[in-house]
């Protein structure tokens, strides 16, 4: 049974690692026992995945052991760790786009026969998997690239398990999921806890965490700042654990009085090739509207239709009360419009990674500090220190690539590369995904003084929290359009939760919605 | 319950029915090459004076197995995201060493075909060693293992000529009860190579490093093995080639023309047979199809009486074609992000 | 002060390095490797390759490739020759060399709406347009090599010096160097193609209109192909079929020998001009010391190609191995 004794199942001591100059991690101790969830929390850069990428072969470390089961080991790649029974489940997708379901299952080791892969133990072996996380609606022979996001990340865990591991990581592994995936996750880490599986679980959800975990571990700094057990300190204990510092309100206060202007974004009967439809909305100078609903209810092409990338449109925008047909981003972002998107993946679409932090913030104004297409050094300057300070961004020097800036801070330099455009309105498509807690804090700052300067914010968060601790008004979508608007006393969690899920209003609607999707699925 | 939740907007999908043929992007791929290579060649056939003689086709399967070869080839490294300039220089020095040691009595042949395939390995498996090992671009490693693999071709024959046994020859490009030997030849690769090559750990691996090199690494997959067998593997396909060109020409030449000429059609028969230039998808069945493909063109050029000097502008303008379709999707595109992948 | 010497990053100091080493090399054999006279022939040599490899480079650094580099030399050699032909005795006179320009223009554009339009794979349809450049040339000829004369202008233009001791192709060279490293540094549109290289999409949602900045590299290097051509037609004092055919690679390996990323984003224009003046003096050292004639001694007779393509071959691989290799994968 589950052996909680005094011999840990994974014991890594005096762990360092160091990227270049860069300390990841310095001397840290971390245990993990069998039939227990050990939570990591820190926020990024904390040196959680650096840990996890040791521990699961990914990269070495330079000094420290493991011991796993009281022996020493050390793992030059993936492959050694996974036969060691260490399965890691990435919060960047390990999947192969191009390869089917149960290819991706059986990746690692496939069943074989005559020295070729058996397709059919294969396929059996992927149905197993699959029905053991609860995904049997995935068809093994479809190929993962047509699969939505949330039925991937359930591949991705199916093809953990299917190593069959005596300790299996997650990394931010569920931030891709729908809510009742979620719970299905959640429910089998409990079982396979239960089974005698050592799980160590990284995430940034906390309500998840105090769910799950037995044992939470804090790092800050690549440091080993606390272990204890789940359930002993409130959450504001831990966050001022994780940024080392006391921890104030998170969201910064709301004015009192909403605003009367008139609106400088109104969308009127807006529509996109069946995946939106009939959206009508106001946004009004200082005013940050926000949009909720499950995920994928067309709150991302909302936003892009907004800034002309989709074709075929339909509906009116007016921007500051002028009928607008906006054809690109290059339109979008004309003076004229003065649109600006922050977009989702800020490593694929807001950054050129090994560019420097200097031509990244410059990137989108650059027609602003030049003349005649050449570049005018000294302008370009000094708009950019303008923004470095505005913003509090943290580099080694602005000429180095913004590759090398943590989460938060790259983050920091997409928005910075929009407000050197000036614009009026700002579109932020889940800004805060992935960004650690202090950052999030001064992002949330920002975005209101921004708005007290009297720019228009629609803002597209999967966070409630950060829905209703920031907006002025949330819009809730369902099925491609607005269902719900909700604002002042009546943004709560659970106002947003049953109008996500489309259900009436009303104080026992929402809970009654997630105990019938929980006894449904 | 179940109606409560999908009114809740939970995705419930349905298991895809277990009858229904499920066509891989692949098998689509080959599926077109093999259409478009059937609606050529029969209007080829029509044209033909003399009709679809078996000497008529004998003839087309040897021209369109010699480019398929070095095709499939292709196919390999392509497969694994990578490229392979040097399949044609690998295909030429074949052909000149076989126009020296493929000859004599069954014994010597023997070993002399035996030689030429060794060293076709030994070509591929050195751009493989480079390739994985020096981590370069395979793009431009092989453009310079050619140049070096076509220079010994040189020195193996400064001028055109050599012979080969006759015998041999004629067995490799007869044909038996109006089925031409090369066919057979193509069969035999694609079921004693390919198809095990597929099933193979080593040759998923193959696949999946095309499909997202760095989450294969991640998955445990044997990244250097199966990139080295890649290229190995064309080198000894491309030499199978230049061992069917010195069976059909009896002599050997190092000439440069002819090395640009596979490589560049070679890509294009890979192509034209539905493999990704990206990696990760595609079958070097398709690419056989591409290839025929590719030298039906130039027959077509013959029966219809265009000046045959004009074949590379009907080839280039059919690998336009073929790149152009492979992009209507560009038309049909609704949000303009998905055109920047 | 500073931008300068950026420009000088590892791999342009390991080319020049490599050139001073051939050189001395050369000269404990043959000391007039030193003499004046012998580098600016070089140079002259090397500013035909450095020509193309401008606008090829271009389409590296967008992440994209150029094939069709052989056929469009051919192309504005053929139709500067030609022009007389084609436009009439008078005007194809004077309009020789920006005809013969205009058309390797052309085949840019086509280029450029295949790759940036129909976002079709660059290195396939290069491929194509390269074939269908060689078929109309062979259509233009009706398949035989003509003897075509380039005009009294066009061989001015290759041989002469506008500036005395300066072929004028050298100082053509140098002056378009020197607009395209201002180009890449200093404007906006040299930022963007860093930018493409780098993340294409995020270009896109940047505002950019990321396929006319690629159309017009495109155009750019059908236009630099065709004035190598140009230049060559002048120096050869003819154009010919195969004209472009030994361009390909000496264009793409001095290019990626530079320092220039062959995935894109990455590269500088001084490393593509310390790449092409080594490729050029290695091909020229080769002729001039005839490895073959002491294998000849040793009884075997060995064709002088062999070393060039086996040397030039080795050198590449050798000298990649020393600074051109990825990371490994990690993470």
């Amino acid at each position: 049974m589950a052996d909680t004794g005094p011999q840990p199942l994974v014991r890594m001591s005096g762990v360092t690692k160091h990227y270049g100059g860069v300390r990841a991690l310095q001397d840290v101790h971390f245990e993990a026992h069998r039939g227990s969830i050990h939570a990591l929390l820190g926020e990024n850069g904390a040196g959680k995945s650096t840990l996890i990428k040791v521990l699961s072969g990914v990269v070495q470390l330079d000094a420290g052991t493991i011991e796993i089961d009281g022996n020493s080991v050390r793992f030059a790649n993936p492959t050694e760790a996974n036969d060691a029974g260490i399965a890691c489940i990435y919060q960047e997708l390990s999947l192969l786009p191009d390869l089917t379901v149960a290819d991706n299952i059986g990746i690692a080791r496939p069943p074989q026969r005559f020295g070729l892969i058996d397709l059919r133990a294969q396929r059996r072996l992927a149905e197993a998997a699959l029905a053991r996380v609860g995904g049997e609606g995935i068809h093994p022979q479809s190929t993962v690239r047509d699969l939505p996001l949330s039925r991937r990340q359930m591949v991705e865990i199916a093809k953990a398990l299917a190593k069959d591991p005596k300790i299996l990581i997650l990394d931010e592994a569920t931030s891709a999921l729908t809510a009742a995936d979620v719970e299905t996750v959640l429910t089998l880490l409990r079982r396979l806890r239960d089974e005698g599986m050592a799980i160590i679980y990284i995430s940034h959800r906390m309500h998840e965490i105090a769910e799950l975990a037995d044992t939470c571990t804090v790092y800050r700094n690549g440091q080993n700042v606390g272990t204890f057990k789940a359930g002993t300190k409130s959450d504001n204990a831990i966050v001022e654990m994780m940024i080392g510092r006391e921890y104030e309100s998170v969201f910064p206060p709301k004015p009192k009085r909403q605003s009367d202007a008139s609106p400088v974004l109104k969308v009127r009967d807006f529509a996109w090739a069946g995946e939106l439809n009939g959206i009508d909305l106001d946004v009004r100078p200082g005013e940050i509207v926000g949009i909720g609903g499950l995920d994928g209810q067309g709150q991302r092409q909302l936003l892009l239709g907004l800034f002309g990338t989709l074709i075929g449109t339909t509906g009116t925008v007016e921007i500051n009360g002028r009928a607008a047909k906006v054809s690109s981003p290059q339109h979008a972002k004309s003076d004229e419009l003065g649109l600006a998107l922050i977009p989702e993946d800020r490593k694929g679409e807001g950054l050129m990674l090994p560019m420097s932090v200097r031509q990244n913030l410059s990137f989108a104004a650059v027609e602003k500090v030049s003349r005649f297409g050449i570049v005018d050094r000294k302008a370009e300057e000094s708009a950019i220190d303008e923004i470095v300070q505005l913003l509090k961004i943290k580099s080694d020097g602005i000429d180095g690539p913004v590759a090398a800036l943590s989460g938060g801070n790259q983050q920091k330099v997409v928005i910075g590369k929009w407000l050197m455009t000036g614009p009026r309105i700002i579109l932020l498509n889940d800004p805060t995904r992935g960004i650690d807690v202090g950052t999030k804090q001064e992002l949330y700052r920002l975005m209101r003084s921004l708005a007290d300067e009297g720019k228009a914010m629609l803002f597209y968060s999967t966070d409630y929290a950060e829905l209703i601790g920031c907006c002025d008004r949330v819009l809730v979508m369902y099925g491609g359009t607005v269902v719900r608007s909700l604002a002042g006393d009546r943004l709560t969690e659970t106002n947003l939760v049953s109008a996500a899920l489309n259900l009436p209003e009303g104080p026992n609607q929402a809970t009654l919605a997630l105990s019938a999707l929980e006894s449904a699925l | 319950m179940n109606a409560q939740v999908e009114a809740a907007g939970i995705e419930i999908r349905k298991r895809p029915a277990r009858f229904g043929i499920r066509l891989s992007a692949a098998q689509r791929g080959t599926l077109l090459a093999i259409v478009i290579f059937a609606a050529m060649f029969a209007v080829y056939g029509w044209k033909q004076s003399v009709g679809l003689t078996p000497n008529v086709i004998n003839t087309a399967a040897n021209k369109g197995a010699l480019l398929a070869l070095v095709a499939m080839a292709q196919t390999l490294p392509v497969l694994t995201g990578g490229l392979d300039l040097s399949v044609g220089a690998i295909f030429v020095l074949a052909n000149c060493l076989a126009s020296s040691i493929v000859v004599g009595d069954p014994v010597s042949t023997a070993f002399g075909v035996i030689g030429v395939l060794l060293v076709g390995l030994l070509c591929g498996t050195l751009n493989g060693v480079i390739v994985v090992y020096g981590r370069l671009q395979p793009l431009i490693v092989t453009l310079a293992t050619g140049a070096v693999y076509f220079g010994i071709s040189l020195a193996i024959r400064p001028q055109p000529g050599g012979t080969v046994n006759f015998e041999f020859a004629d067995f490799m490009t007869g044909s038996t009860w109006a089925v031409p030997h090369s066919v057979v030849l193509l069969v035999l690769v694609v079921l004693l190579i390919w198809v095990p090559y597929r099933r193979s750990v080593l040759g998923r691996a193959a696949f999946a490093i095309g499909s997202a090199e760095q989450a294969a690494y991640m998955s445990g997959v044997p990244i250097n093995r199966a990139k080295l067998l890649a290229y190995a593997l064309s080198g000894f396909l491309a030499s199978i080639g230049g061992l069917l060109l010195t069976a059909l020409t009896y002599s050997g030449a190092a000439k440069l023309a002819i090395a640009s000429d596979y490589t560049l059609n070679s890509i294009g028969a890979v192509v034209i047979g539905g493999t990704s230039l990206f990696g990760g998808v595609g079958s070097a069945v398709g690419s056989i199809f591409g290839a025929f493909v590719m030298r039906t063109v130039g027959d077509l050029l013959i029966v219809f009486d265009i000046n045959p000097v004009l074949q590379p502008l009907f080839v280039g303008i059919v690998l336009l074609v073929a790149v152009t379709l492979g992009s209507l999707r560009v038309l049909r595109i609704k949000n303009r992000l998905d055109l920047y992948r | 002060m500073k931008s300068i010497l950026n420009q000088f990053d590892r791999a342009t100091i390991i080319a020049f390095a490599c050139i001073v080493v051939l050189l001395l090399i050369g000269a404990l054999a043959e000391p007039a490797f030193l003499s004046p006279k012998y580098l600016v022939q070089q140079l002259h040599t090397a500013s035909f390759l450095g020509v193309v490899a401008t606008g090829a480079m271009l389409i590296i650094v967008l992440g994209h490739i150029d094939l069709s580099i052989p056929w469009t030399i051919a192309l504005g050699g053929m139709m500067a020759t030609g022009a007389v032909g084609i436009l009439g005795p008078e005007l194809g006179v004077v309009l020789a060399v920006p005809f013969g320009i205009f058309c390797g223009a052309l085949v840019g554009v086509v280029n450029g709406l295949g790759v940036a339009y129909l976002r079709a794979p660059a290195m396939i349809f290069t491929l194509g347009m390269n074939a269908v450049a060689q078929g109309l040339m062979v259509y233009h000829t009706g398949g035989f090599a003509p003897q075509d004369r380039g005009t009294e202008f066009m061989r001015e233009l290759a041989v002469g010096q506008l500036v005395p001791g300066v072929p004028n192709p050298l100082l053509i060279w140098i002056v378009l160097g020197a607009v395209t490293i201002f180009m890449l540094n200093r404007t906006t549109l040299g930022r963007r193609i860093y930018a493409i290289g780098n993340q294409e999409r995020a270009v896109f949602l940047s505002g950019v209109d990321t396929r006319r900045i690629i159309l017009v590299c495109f155009v750019i290097s059908g236009a630099c192909a065709a004035a190598t051509g140009v230049l060559l037609a002048g120096w050869a004092n003819r154009s010919y079929q195969a004209m472009g055919d030994p361009y390909l690679l000496p264009t793409i390996a001095a290019i990626i020998l530079g320092g220039t990323n062959v995935l894109g984003g990455r590269g500088n224009y001084l490393g593509t001009v310390a790449g092409v003046i080594l490729i050029t003096i290695l091909q020229s050292m080769l002729s001039v010391v005839q490895p073959q004639r002491y294998f000849a001694q040793l009884g075997l007779d060995l064709p002088a190609d062999t070393f060039r393509q086996v040397v030039f071959g080795l050198v590449i691989i050798t000298m990649l191995l020393v600074y051109g290799r990825t990371a490994r994968i990690t993470s």
